[in-house]
């Protein structure tokens, strides 16, 4: 199913008279298609929750509208809704045992759809053995792991199978390692059941590892929507370029004149499209080729050798920001000396953003 | 650890020389006076040894009426002042405006003076010259004759009883209960929500299990605080309670060392020792049955 947001708002009551109220969600506007894995990924505080809670019905929003499908859910009530969701703390019931916990959406069924105990039964067994927790069914929830407690979760957020799968920050209970496991666990399971799923993260390589597509959020706005790679490879705006990969992107002042752009005094790659200007100049750090004759010189401040790579940490007059950073392979080891440095770009990893707006300018 | 065993004793000593002087010392003393047979206080002597203590306060019939008054306080008062502290306490978390002046009022009679409750009392139930008080006022109003609730049938002072001692003990269980309540994650409510559990089944399936600790609490000291209860009869109908037939055990137990008749301590020893009986047998039971439906 289908997942659309249709300028969704959602603004919160400022407390008193005097405070004027936060906009925690402003305008949202997105298409999940149906079977996909969203990430929803921004900094913290950014809205991501307000707007996980509106899709599921938790919270009502201000404006705009919801679609399950063709269907209106904006004013339905989160059980009409048919989503699961999994909490930021997991939220399983401490006085259940893991069966009980599974079991407890069920237990609500009215009606029609009530099922018997031997059916119930079937059903917890089915989901647990999907998230691998067959074993664990007579426990009770202080009794397991972090990780064993997230996977419950989901199969309790899974066993009313529903149209739509909800994940605010599943994984920031975990330690590195089960991180990475239970990501490619919930990746499996999603991918196995094919349920649409959003899955909310401030961690961008959590975002970009296990979703189909990525919206990045930050103060409530959409600021691009694209696949894992296309996030990186090409940003919207300087915000995406700065939030994205590791370590963080290199910003220069620049300027643009007749074709070519300028870093500091030198040209240093042709700029044809763009219109004469200042313009801030973004370079991911694997962006720089070590080259005698390459445009861009920087003082040498420190080289780390990281085994595959070197690290290096250098000055420009022109940067913007703390540490000028660069990577570059470990064969090019030898052409490090000391004092100065030449580099020619690689034009696919330099992004030029207007200086006010701090959209990209496409070239 | 183990080393270090005589310095955790150490650390216990001024609690336990405490414990023993205040409160096993004279529990013992209790203990051996009620099987002293004919103790004369002044003297200090005794006749012999044995149960007739406790045959002659089980044969008392004021001791009788004072342990079912205990008993009807405590059934009556423990159950229903829980529940109406709880329905008080999800009504407070419920609303949103105005919580804060609803909690405060409800909390004002645990503030105020034994005395000003009493004059309270007197308004509501006392009959006088000049009115039959504002309880008999609103009975009035559906035609019902006037009661007196001081001085009057058994059944209506043991009501204002107990009206009293649920009136004095909900503000406790309420502030107890409320805190309680909003000490529950709202996540789980959430999610409970989410998967379309109705109101009725979140209290009995989340709310209850999560405040199950706290609510055993308050059944527990609640037993306990009713059956010591004295002080609310004497409030209420003055301290000749035998004579009021509103005598509780431990009001039994004063009136045996110092009442009109006192000057018994063996009797009241052994009346002590019954009481402690009871209390300590229903404790066990309650906590027997919270080990089974409490959820920690
Ligand atoms: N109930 C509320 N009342 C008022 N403001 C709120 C409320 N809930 C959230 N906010 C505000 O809305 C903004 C977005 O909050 P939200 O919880 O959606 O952030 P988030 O992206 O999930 O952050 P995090 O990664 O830290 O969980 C924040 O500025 C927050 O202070
Ligand atoms: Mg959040």
């Amino acid at each position: 199913m289908k997942v659309v947001l249709e300028n969704l708002t959602k603004k919160f009551p400022g407390r008193g008279k005097t405070s004027p109220g936060v906009t925690a969600v402003d305008n949202v506007s997105f298409e999940i298609p149906d079977g996909k894995l969203v990430g929803l990924l921004g900094p913290s505080g950014c809205g991501k929750s307000t707007t996980l809670n509106m899709i599921c019905g938790l919270e009502a929003p201000t404006d705009g509208k919801i679609f399950f499908g063709e269907d209106e859910v904006t004013k339905l009530s989160p059980e009409l809704r048919g989503v699961g969701m999994v909490f930021q703390n997991y939220a399983l019931y401490p006085h259940l045992t893991v069966e009980e916990n599974i079991r407890f959406p069920l237990e609500n069924l009215k009606k029609e759809k009530k099922l018997s105990k031997a059916q119930m039964k079937e059903k917890v067994l089915e989901v647990a053995r999907l998230v691998q927790t067959e074993e664990l069914l007579d426990r009770k929830p202080a009794e397991l792991s972090g990780g064993q407690q997230q996977r419950v979760a989901i199969a309790r957020a899974l066993v009313k199978m529903p149209k739509v799968l909800l994940l605010d920050e599943p994984l920031s209970n975990l330690d590195a390692r089960l991180r990475i496991q239970t990501r490619e666990e919930i990746r499996r399971i999603q991918r196995e059941t094919g349920i649409t799923t959003v899955f909310v993260t401030h961690d961008q390589e959590e975002a970009l590892s296990i979703s189909d597509m990525i919206v990045v959020l930050n103060n409530g706005a959409v600021q691009q929507m694209a696949e894992p790679q296309m996030v990186y490879d090409a940003p919207a705006n300087l915000f995406v370029a700065k939030f994205l990969g590791t370590p963080q992107i290199n910003m220069f002042e620049g300027r643009v004149a007749e074709g070519k752009l300028y870093i500091g005094d030198e040209a240093v790659m042709a700029a044809d499209g763009a219109k004469d200007g200042d313009v801030l100049v973004g370079v991911r750090p694997e962006g720089f080729v070590l080259d005698e004759n390459g445009g861009l010189a920087v003082e040498l401040n420190s080289v780390e050798v990281l085994g595959r790579d070197i690290s290096i940490v250098a000055k420009h007059k022109a940067f913007v920001g703390s540490s000028l950073r660069v990577i570059v392979d470990s064969e090019n080891l030898s052409m490090i000396g000391n004092g100065q440095v030449r580099f020619r770009l690689k034009p696919a990893k330099v992004y030029l953003f207007d200086k006010t707006t701090e959209e990209r300018i496409r070239l | 650890m183990k080393k270090n065993n005589w310095k955790g004793w150490l650390y216990l000593l001024p609690a336990i020389l405490f414990l023993g002087v205040f409160m096993v010392y004279p529990l013992v003393d209790v203990f051996i006076y009620s099987f002293e047979e004919g103790y004369n206080s002044s003297s200090q002597t005794f006749w012999g040894t044995g149960w007739y203590n406790y045959l002659y306060v089980l044969h008392d019939p004021y001791f009788i009426q004072a342990l079912k008054n205990t008993f009807i306080l405590v059934l009556i008062t423990v159950p229903l002042s829980t529940l109406l502290a709880l329905l008080i306490s999800l009504g407070l978390s419920s609303i949103k405006k105005l919580r804060n002046m609803f909690q405060t009022i409800y909390f004002l009679p645990y503030v105020t003076n034994t005395l000003a409750v009493g004059l309270v009392f007197m308004i509501l139930f006392q009959t006088t010259e000049y009115t039959d008080g504002m309880f008999n006022f609103v009975l009035s109003l559906f035609g019902i004759a006037p009661i007196d609730f001081i001085e009057g049938p058994y059944w209506a002072k043991m009501f204002v009883l107990c009206f009293y001692t649920v009136w004095v003990v909900l503000p406790f269980k309420i502030l107890i209960l409320t805190s309680a309540l909003a000490s529950v994650n709202k996540n789980y409510y959430n999610a409970a929500l989410v998967d379309g559990t109705r109101p009725f089944r979140v209290f009995r399936k989340i709310t209850l299990p999560m405040i199950s600790p706290t609510v055993f609490y308050l059944i527990i000291t609640g037993f306990i605080g009713a059956f010591k209860a004295y002080s609310d009869a004497v409030a209420l109908f003055g301290t000749n309670l035998n004579v009021a037939e509103m005598n509780t055990i431990v009001g039994y137990i004063y009136d045996m060392l110092y009442g009109d008749g006192g000057g018994y301590p063996s009797y009241a020893s052994a009346a002590a020792i019954i009481l402690f009986v009871i209390v300590l047998t229903i404790t066990c039971i309650n906590l027997l049955i919270s080990k089974k439906h409490v959820h920690y």
